[in-house]
């Protein structure tokens, strides 16, 4: 039976694009559907009724949402190329890393100090040294997360590798600093440049307009409390 | 010279015919007795017919041993197995599920339905912090239209769950699974809920409610969950420590 695989995605969603890495990654063949976040698609509320979000993955007609959980099942669907690790210890640390790296490292950069300013931005600066700090231990002796080569916590944290600069541009500060973080930086630069990886980042152009808008917008709205 | 020769060939045999005693496994959860997710844990453990020495942590004073286990997050619950620390309750009950595959599984086999159930016990995940921390402070702390709006909300939380849950045994359908393990610690929340917010769980979800009664005759859920009265008893004192009465 041929396979029938979609992807609902955004052109800039970081959680899509670790869905395009891992089905690329695999050599998985799938038809890609964007979506206009402001005007979603009947499929999409369909297919996502909970969370109304992208990135969604529909297999033969059975639709999978969350991004975590989508890669988990990329990776038990189509066993060439593993993401994740086979021993379960090892597992259960990628997954952890994977999900601090949403809960905790994305959420204090880009809720913390890109989307703040001042005092707030401050704090949540140092709040995200300190998340920084973690993965920076976590890279010790390794090329990637995943080791040698690229795996799950790569592709979970890989919006690192680009997002990074485009916030610091935006916001005008620097947040992953070589000095302080040697393999963090390296591993961003490695990963970037990755084959897959180096083919699939959004136009910088584009991602640079859309985020300084987003600044804009947010940072008028907290000061007109 | 010959003759012990042949002794020591013969003792050689003999220890070579020995069977190896695996070392037995060493399982150490640092927990907090009321805690939804340290119970998640619990819960599995006991699925899985597993002995383990349990260490009660006092979260406004907590061990070095859960620092240096958990120095990300400094939370319970934490299991430590012959040395190594696994931490996020989902995780460990994954981990658990993985390592001790052979006995009681609780994620399914087939990739589309095991999606499924991380898909929803991730969004049990999402909906824990609400449901206690934001909607049980109100409904328990508070008064007059906070209280309420506390209250409503979290009834259609507990709506949401039951349409979820629709006339299947189990979240998972015919078996006790993953999902199951995620929510079911709130049941034993319900009791205070309830007398704080004035309201039955039973009336407002009959489904759910019937789900918590069939999950806690599992020996591995009625032996992990906290009293509910003792959960009742807990939050009276937080209230006392707050000043509330």
């Amino acid at each position: 039976m041929a396979e029938e695989l979609k992807l609902f995605r955004t052109w800039s969603s970081v959680f899509a694009l670790r869905i395009v890495w891992a089905l690329k990654i695999k050599g998985v063949e799938y038809e890609t559907i964007f979506e206009d976040l402001s005007n979603k698609s009947p499929s999409l509320l369909q297919y996502n009724p909970v969370h109304k979000k992208v990135p969604v993955l529909v297999h033969n007609g059975k639709p999978i949402a969350e991004s975590l959980v989508i890669l988990e099942y990329i990776d038990e669907t189509w066993r060439e190329t593993p993401l994740l690790p086979e021993d379960p210890y090892e597992r259960a640390m990628a997954r952890f890393w994977a999900k601090f790296g949403d809960d905790k490292v994305l959420t204090s950069i880009f809720w913390g100090v890109f989307l703040k300013e001042g005092k707030e931005q401050e704090e949540a600066m140092v709040e995200a040294m300190e998340h920084l700090q973690f993965l920076e231990d976590e890279l010790k002796g390794k090329t990637f997360f995943g080791g040698e080569r690229i795996g799950f916590v790569d592709l979970a944290l890989g919006w690192l590798a680009n997002m990074i600069s485009i916030f610091e541009e935006v916001a005008g500060l620097k947040m992953v600093d070589e000095d302080k973080f040697p393999l963090l930086a390296a591993w961003m630069q490695e990963f970037a440049d990755s084959p897959i990886i180096k083919d699939n980042w959004p136009p910088r152009d584009k991602l640079i307009a859309k985020f300084q808008a987003l600044r804009d917008a947010k940072l008028a709205a907290a000061a007109s409390k | 010279m010959l003759k012990n020769s042949f002794l020591c060939s013969s003792s050689r045999v003999s220890i070579a015919s020995l069977t190896v005693v695996a070392m037995a496994d060493e399982i150490i959860l640092l927990d907090f007795w009321a805690s939804h997710f340290g119970m998640r844990v619990r819960i599995a453990l006991a699925e899985k017919g597993l002995k383990y020495e349990y260490r009660e942590e006092n979260l406004w004073n907590k061990s070095r041993l859960l620092l240096e286990m958990n120095p990300v997050h400094k939370k319970v619950p934490v299991l430590i197995h012959n040395g190594k620390p696994i931490c996020e309750s989902l995780m460990i009950v994954q981990y658990i599920d993985e390592v001790w595959k052979d006995k009681s599984p609780l994620l399914p086999s087939d990739p589309y339905q095991r999606a499924q159930a991380r898909f929803w016990a991730d969004y049990v995940d999402k909906k824990v912090p609400q449901l206690y921390h934001e909607l049980g402070k109100k409904i328990w702390y508070t008064k007059g239209e906070e209280h309420e709006a506390g209250k409503k909300e979290f009834i259609e939380c507990l709506k949401f769950f039951e349409g979820e849950l629709g006339e299947k045994p189990y979240f998972g359908g015919e078996n006790f699974g993953f999902e199951d393990v995620a929510l079911v610690p709130l049941s034993c929340w319900f009791y205070t809920y309830e007398s704080f917010g004035n309201f039955s769980v039973e009336d407002e979800c009959p489904n759910l409610m019937a789900w918590a009664k069939r999950c806690g005759q599992k020996e591995s859920v009625s032996s992990s969950l906290a009293d509910p009265h003792k959960v009742h008893g807990f939050v009276m004192e937080m209230r006392k420590r707050l000043g509330i009465d």
